[in-house]
């Protein structure tokens, strides 16, 4: 019991130092957080030299990581979060994700048309996108025999190519391959339709080398894999590796994803953070995410301000932002996600 | 002793509380936990055939994992038991030297070595012996392989204590009475030794069945153990409920396991204290 106590009394001394070095902090100061090495290293200190406001960056590995930290304590401690899109929908819907006043972000000028016609959010009401881009085949073009044009190619990949394929294990991507190659909706939750594309994938994994998020396009370039499931930014550090890399997206289509920044209704400082915003959306920061991410930039002032050989280079940047929108995006799921998971694990723990 | 209680306090029951508390609600809608209703249907999942046979899967590679150890841990300890004291130090050293590397490194490089261009697959290939490279990764073998490698260091160190403290004239007795050094060694140093050996097969039992690293990066993601399960239902599909769950589960079946190895041990040291 007297250990009971003791712990009990710890965690309220922990509490209110918490407490205190939040008072502390309310001077100009804001906390984002970004994907490691999604932004500028020296944007930090180029904001608060031009602004006077401190800019603390904590960061997360990936959108559930920030999602678990923000959800229990409604964003407590953040001021501006950048998450991909689905999950910006969820914090508007637990009210976490402040609605943006766009009088406080003159440089929204910057973006183009289309970025304010994203099906999660259309008017950026709550969310501003800071990258987007597609899902398709990356390839070596000098060992495939057929260049590859449908989802088909890699679902039922033809002899020479078994056992060099690879595909993305994110549950999303991995099944929006298989519901695009059928014709559904990359938010299918219909479970007889799950169902079918369940059955294809697994049929798949027999004829993959791996699933792999992370390292498949230098599996290109060494010649372990000679088709992959690739985001577009990724193919492209392949391709800077080895031209003979390609990048298709399959006839039957894509998914369009787009990385966003939502800043935080709990927030303390919010001009602060709606500096910040407008600064992130000056033509300097897109630029820099298209030659260092090589992700296309949703910031038409960015895109136009980049080196034109990098849209020969890497065709995924010449797609036009109006092709892009034809694209499904990728929702939040909701209650559809229980038995979305368990067709996953399914998948992934089928022999 | 307070500091001691408080710091496990911490950093041990409050943790293992969260998570069995938590798994007994259910997922909120866009993440999180409701908590509204309190449940078992966490449970009852974790029982469905999908979920009981990646259990009964990680088991097997565990138990595979753990058996392969031995196989190389004991001749190992053994050696190391028979070389000269003065280089016995520096034996133990080398095989726990692995370790200063970080576990992800050390998986990696496994990968650099099997992959199908890899240095295995090349010179295996330049010297004519093979034509097309050998599917080495990616697949159980592989799996089992890290596991193995991982985790041999600690077979190592348990049986070599065992043999230390072992008495050298009940092996010099049964040499006396005319036994060949094969039957002494079934009969004598093997069942003497048995704490240390399950001592070290319950180690790797217990690492491996939990591991997600390794059927990830060795086994392509093609091996779903129940450390994968657990860690997708957390960071993927958002389920922390349904992740506790299998958490409690997996934290049973191994306190349930070290158990039995304690009472095992204790039992076997009664045994050989009652025939000396």
């Amino acid at each position: 019991m007297k250990t009971m106590k003791l712990i009990s009394a710890a965690f309220v001394a922990g509490a209110a130092m918490l407490l205190a070095a939040g008072l502390a902090s309310a001077a100009e100061k804001i906390v984002i957080s970004n994907w490691d090495g999604y932004m500028p290293k020296d944007l930090a200190e180029k904001f608060k030299a031009e602004t006077g406001i401190e800019v603390e960056i904590a960061v997360h590995a990936t959108n559930e990581e920030i999602m678990g930290k923000v959800v229990a304590s409604k964003g407590e401690g953040y001021d501006v979060l950048f998450v991909s899109s689905p999950f910006a929908e969820a914090l508007d819907k637990l009210g976490i994700a402040a609605k943006l006043d766009h009088a406080k972000i003159p440089n929204l000028v910057n973006l183009y048309p289309e970025a304010a016609q994203l099906k999660h959010d259309p008017g950026n009401t709550f969310s501003i996108p800071y990258t987007w881009g597609t899902t398709g085949l990356c390839y070596r073009s000098d060992v495939v025999k057929t260049e590859p044009t449908s989802w088909n190619d890699l679902l039922k990949p033809a002899d020479d190519l078994k056992g060099k394929t690879t595909m993305l294990s994110t549950d999303r991507w991995l099944m929006a391959a298989g519901e695009l190659a059928m014709g559904m909706s990359v938010n299918e939750t219909d479970q007889a339709k799950l169902d079918q594309v369940k059955a294809q994938l697994i049929e798949t994994k027999k004829t993959l080398l791996a699933y792999d998020d992370t390292t498949f396009y230098s599996k290109l370039v060494s010649g372990e894999a000679s088709l992959v499931q690739a985001w577009d930014g990724w193919c492209n550090y392949g391709i800077a590796e080895k031209p003979e890399i390609k990048y298709v997206i399959p006839k039957e289509g894509s998914d369009l994803w787009v990385d966003t920044m939502v800043l935080v209704e709990g927030s303390k400082n919010k001009d602060a953070a709606y500096k910040f915003l407008d600064y992130i959306l000056k033509a300097d920061t897109g630029k820099w995410v298209v030659e260092n991410i090589m992700y296309k930039s949703p910031n038409k002032a960015g895109m136009e301000a980049i080196d034109k050989s990098m849209l020969e280079k890497y065709p995924n940047m010449a797609i036009t932002p109006a092709d892009l929108l034809k694209y499904e995006q990728l929702r939040d799921l909701g209650d559809g996600m229980k038995s979305f998971s368990k067709a996953v694990t399914e998948i992934l723990s089928s022999k | 002793m307070l500091p001691g209680l408080l710091w496990l306090g911490i950093l041990m029951v409050v943790p293992c509380a969260i998570i069995l508390v938590t798994a007994f609600y259910e997922r909120g809608i866009y993440g999180g936990v409701d908590w509204s209703v309190a449940t078992f249907a966490n449970f009852t999942r974790s029982a469905e055939w999908l979920y009981l046979s990646i259990f009964l899967d990680s088991a097997r590679i565990a138990a595979l994992a753990a058996f392969f150890a031995l196989l190389i841990g004991y001749p190992a300890a053994y050696a190391i038991t028979k070389s000269a004291p003065r280089h016995q130090t520096a034996l133990l050293f080398l095989a726990m030297l692995p370790f200063w590397t970080n576990y992800l490194i050390r998986t990696y490089a496994w990968i650099v070595l099997l992959n199908p261009k890899g240095l295995v697959n090349n010179f295996l290939q330049s010297i004519g012996l093979i034509g097309t490279p050998f599917a080495i990764l990616y697949n159980e073998f592989a799996v089992i392989l890290g596991l193995v490698y991982n985790y041999v260091p600690f077979v190592i160190l348990a049986i070599y204590s065992a043999l230390q403290r072992l008495d050298p004239s009940y092996a010099e007795a049964s040499r006396d009475l005319g036994a060949t050094a094969l039957t002494t060694f079934w009969r004598i140093t093997l069942p003497l030794t048995a704490p240390g050996v399950a001592a070290g097969a319950v180690f790797v039992f217990v690492l491996s069945i939990g591991n997600f690293i390794t059927p990830d990066l060795l086994g392509g993601g093609k091996f779903q153990m129940v450390g994968n399960l657990i860690y997708d239902q957390f960071l993927t599909a958002r389920d922390w409920p349904f992740g506790s769950a299998l958490s409690v589960i997996l934290i049973a079946i191994m306190l349930l396991l070290l158990f039995v190895q304690a009472i095992a041990a204790n039992w076997a040291r009664g045994e050989s204290r009652a025939h000396a």
